[in-house]
């Protein structure tokens, strides 16, 4: 008779660095798509066309590379990150560059009788966005940035290819050890579901916060 | 008599191969009430929309309280105007739209006391203030922490009208602000419109095919057809005498279709 106890604990340490993963994935992503997604609406070509290679690239070209890329190329041009920064790194980026493309779209979204309402209220284009275009695209994005935070959940399985000691490596370390299949992956099948409901619990308590008073109507 | 406050000397107004405004003069003069009459395509929004910088000109020059609208002077010539230009311009012009285009995520107060707060620098406290008064004006000062979305479309528009004096600006761009109510809420915004003629010394311009109105409110009627003004004069001259044929079969068609003149 195996002893789970420490063999789930060893599980749930890599939970634990999932979590982190997640979390600190999701909060660059967010950042990359801002940046990026505004960026591909700037009126400055530049920016616009740096906006777009970035999308364009780490859409374009797998996580697995980019990840190998981050922790085994990048130390050659002297930028040498610990696993988890490199972690954070690949799939923040990655993810970010859908994120992007959802700013955009919302963004977009926003018809050009508010941009002419901003006109001629005489809001600058950084007041306009701000204020009135930004508000009113984000609970657009949500229900798609849920979507995109529950991928970069299922995508953290990837580092354990740069030595990260995360949920699924975990599982199939216990499962070396004891020989057991079924019960390390019915637990982190189990994990990995709430912490899916977690982000989409979350993103449904959001989206109701800030769609408070707009009653679903557009005008 | 007064310099005009607007002066629109020779503009063409292009969209890819079609002219919608074809070398189009005119002028107004400061405090004067001008309604702009017309079917539609013949290019009377597109005059508003111009002035409110909504678009831009394919050639010509306009004048707006003394300065260029879309030149400003450089190194003793003229160039294109820069973002700072346009916005010094565009607080001397206000706008009401069609469809209201009230901020459905900010309540009525919000909607009024954002702009004056975000480019003139008014303390919140000052700006509610001045915003509650305009609502008042208009009739809706119980609805200011109401959200757009709960209001009908004449209570929408004039909190736009609201929203759009907060600036305190010397001409205001009606563009056909009733056409998109019901009937029976028409009259609430004409109200508002009327009081507003009578009580300020503002220059309105206003696009409208409510024809009875026009009659009443404006001190002249600019008849457009065609990117072009076939003829203007004053209220009484254009409705029972007017001169164009082009005239004479637009409010015959207008009459036809019920609208009171």
């Amino acid at each position: 008779m195996t002893d789970w106890s420490g063999y789930i604990g060893l599980i749930l340490q890599g939970a634990l660095v999932t979590l982190q993963l997640t979390v600190m994935g999701s909060a660059l992503a967010l950042v990359m798509a801002f940046v990026a997604g505004l960026g591909r609406v700037s009126r400055f070509m530049t920016v616009r066309a740096l906006a777009t290679t970035y999308i364009e690239f780490f859409r374009g070209t797998s996580i697995f590379v980019q990840l190998f890329w981050v922790y085994f190329v990048l130390p050659f041009a002297g930028v040498t990150l610990s696993p988890l920064q490199a972690g954070v790194l690949a799939l923040g980026l990655n993810v970010g560059a859908y994120g992007a493309e959802v700013v955009r779209g919302a963004v977009k979204a926003i018809g050009r009788e508010q941009r002419e309402a901003c006109i001629a209220l005489n809001l600058t284009r950084g007041q306009a966005m701000r204020h009135v275009i930004l508000p009113q695209a984000l609970p657009l994005m949500l229900p798609t940035f849920c979507n995109n935070a529950i991928e970069l959940l299922k995508g953290t399985a990837v580092v354990s290819l740069i030595s990260l000691t995360d949920m699924t490596f975990q599982a199939q370390v216990v499962r070396a050890q004891t020989g057991n299949t079924l019960i390390p992956f019915a637990v982190i099948l189990v994990l990995y579901f709430l912490m899916a409901l977690a982000i989409s619990t979350t993103m449904r308590w959001l989206e109701r916060r800030v769609t408070r008073g707009l009653d679903g109507v557009r005008t | 008599m007064a310099a005009p406050i607007i002066r629109i000397d020779n503009i063409v107004k292009r969209y890819g191969p079609l002219t919608v405004l074809d070398g189009l003069s005119m002028e107004v003069l400061p405090g004067e009430k001008l309604a702009l009459i017309g079917p539609s395509g013949s290019g009377k929004t597109t005059i508003l929309r111009i002035l409110m910088t909504l678009e831009t000109i394919s050639d010509g020059h306009i004048e707006v309280d003394g300065d260029q609208l879309y030149h400003m002077p450089k190194n003793g010539g003229l160039v294109p105007a820069d973002d700072r230009h346009l916005h010094r311009m565009r607080e001397k012009i206000g706008m009401v739209f069609q469809h209201f285009n009230l901020f459905p995520h900010k309540c009525v107060l919000d909607n009024v006391t954002l702009a004056p707060m975000l480019t003139k620098g008014v303390a919140k406290a000052a700006a509610e203030k001045r915003a509650m008064e305009l609502l008042d004006m208009v009739g809706l000062a119980d609805k200011a922490r109401n959200m757009p979305a709960q209001l009908s479309g004449g209570q929408k528009q004039r909190v736009a009208i609201a929203r759009a004096l907060a600036l305190s600006p010397k001409i205001m761009l009606f563009d056909e602000v009733t056409s998109a109510l019901d009937p029976e809420l028409v009259e609430e915004v004409l109200n508002v419109m009327r009081k507003l003629a009578s009580e300020t010394d503002m220059t309105m311009l206003l696009v409208t095919h409510e024809m009875g109105f026009a009659h009443d409110f404006a001190d002249r009627i600019l008849f457009f057809d065609r990117g072009k003004i076939v003829e203007e004069g004053k209220p009484d001259e254009i409705f029972r005498n007017p001169r164009q044929e082009r005239t004479q079969t637009f409010l015959r068609k207008i009459i036809a279709a019920g609208h009171r003149v």
